[in-house]
């Protein structure tokens, strides 16, 4: 896609963006809750431990709770999640944010990095 | 009289933490950015800052949506980093100087802001990061902080002109301080980037341009743009700039550009590192 197309026009959504505004933060709550527990070091060791337990002590909606499953980052986002707290999700899985950027564009992490070298 | 020495800019990306702790500095993908800061510890070894006026965003280490506060100054004796979630190092602590941030909170209430005052607060990699760049290595940093957190992760968010202004209330709060220090004001974050959603990977180094192009002389030029539209320029992520635009009204009416690094791409981030003076 051509940075204008990624641009958009003045006033228009912008492209491939959801804004996290007050609607997606009262929707989002309980995910990005539980997301904001796992700077705890003992928290990411209980959802791994036991997921389906630790997202029902939080509880995910039945949407939020399938995002997880299916780590299905835009899922998460469609259901309130902010990316700074979905961040720490990620991170107990090893994923940084080229992995996560490769998982919402649809591409290979490889294409996703050579996606941002190619914009120097 | 205090002194406002200059202020120094630049990206907080937590992968450059990743990079400082294993050393690879010198690597080719991240020497273009590192690059940029002999010149940052050359100016800070000859202006001698003693304090440190720092504005930057939260990332969820200190606030959650439980309690956002668009403005928030940090009042504390001394700041504590601690663990974010994605296994960077605990940072060292940072020393408070709550006599000045009671004086900077006065003049910014005196001025019509609201600000949360914060006794207790946590600073996040926004903070450890951008003081590990200027003072690689050292076992406590050599300036106490004042910390200014602006809300830039849930919408509404405040205007680029309200946080221009919000600057300019602590630039005034600096020249009615009776103390002696050199103070450097801090902005961090940016520029352009967006992590989330289906234009993740998103940087537009045509809008990074302007506003560094505009940062010293014409700073308000980068309040014609509303929120969404800076969105639509810089990216979710990118409209950290909000913090650059807060420092710069800190630093003081006039001001030149002394040194300025670019380099696209540091992590999913154009990253970017600049130095201005009073002028």
């Amino acid at each position: 896609m051509t940075i204008a197309a990624m641009i958009g026009k003045p006033g228009k959504p912008i492209p491939g963006t959801t804004l996290f505004d007050g609607e997606a933060a009262r929707k989002g709550y309980a995910l990005n809750a539980m997301c904001y527990s796992f700077n705890e070091a003992a928290n990411r060791q209980a959802f791994l431990a036991d997921e389906e337990g630790y997202c029902a002590r939080y509880r995910l909606t039945p949407g939020q709770r399938r995002a997880v499953a299916e780590r299905d980052v835009l899922g998460m986002i469609a259901a309130g999640g902010n990316i700074y707290y979905l961040a720490k999700l990620a991170g107990i899985f090893g994923l940084n944010v080229q992995d996560v950027g490769a998982m919402q564009t649809g591409m290979s992490v490889a294409a996703f990095k050579q996606m941002l070298l190619d914009q120097a | 009289m205090a002194e406002v020495v200059g202020a120094y800019f630049t990206s907080h990306v937590p992968s450059i933490g990743g990079a400082i702790h294993r050393g690879a500095q010198d690597d080719p993908y991240w020497k273009p950015f590192f690059d940029g800061f002999p010149r940052v510890h050359e100016w800070l070894a000859e202006m001698k800052p003693d304090v440190a006026v720092t504005f930057s965003n939260d990332h969820g280490l200190n606030f959650f949506l439980d309690k956002m506060p668009t403005f928030a100054v940090g009042a504390a004796e001394e700041y504590h980093n601690a663990d974010e979630g994605w296994g960077l190092p605990v940072y060292t602590s940072m020393k408070g100087h709550p006599a000045l941030s009671w004086h900077v909170i006065e003049q910014l209430v005196a001025d019509e802001f609201d600000p949360v005052t914060c006794q207790e607060m946590l600073v996040d990699h926004a903070l450890s990061i951008p003081f590990e760049l200027a003072w690689p290595g050292a076992d406590q940093w050599p300036v106490r902080v004042v910390p200014i957190g602006i809300n830039t992760v849930q919408h509404p968010l405040p205007s680029a002109r309200r946080c221009l202004a919000l600057g300019r209330s602590v630039h005034r709060a600096l020249q009615s301080w009776q103390g002696a220090e050199r103070i450097v004001i801090i902005g961090t974050g940016g520029l352009s980037h967006q992590l989330d959603g289906e234009r993740a990977g998103f940087m537009n180094r045509e809008y990074d341009t302007f506003c560094m192009d505009k940062l010293a002389a014409e700073p308000d030029a980068l309040t014609r743009d509303s929120i969404h539209e800076i969105v639509r320029q810089a990216g979710t992520q990118g409209v950290e700039v909000l913090n650059w635009i807060a420092a710069r009204g800190a630093l003081g009416p006039s001001a030149r550009e002394i040194h300025r690094n670019y380099h696209i791409p540091i992590s999913n981030t154009a990253g970017a590192t600049m130095l201005l003076e009073p002028a």
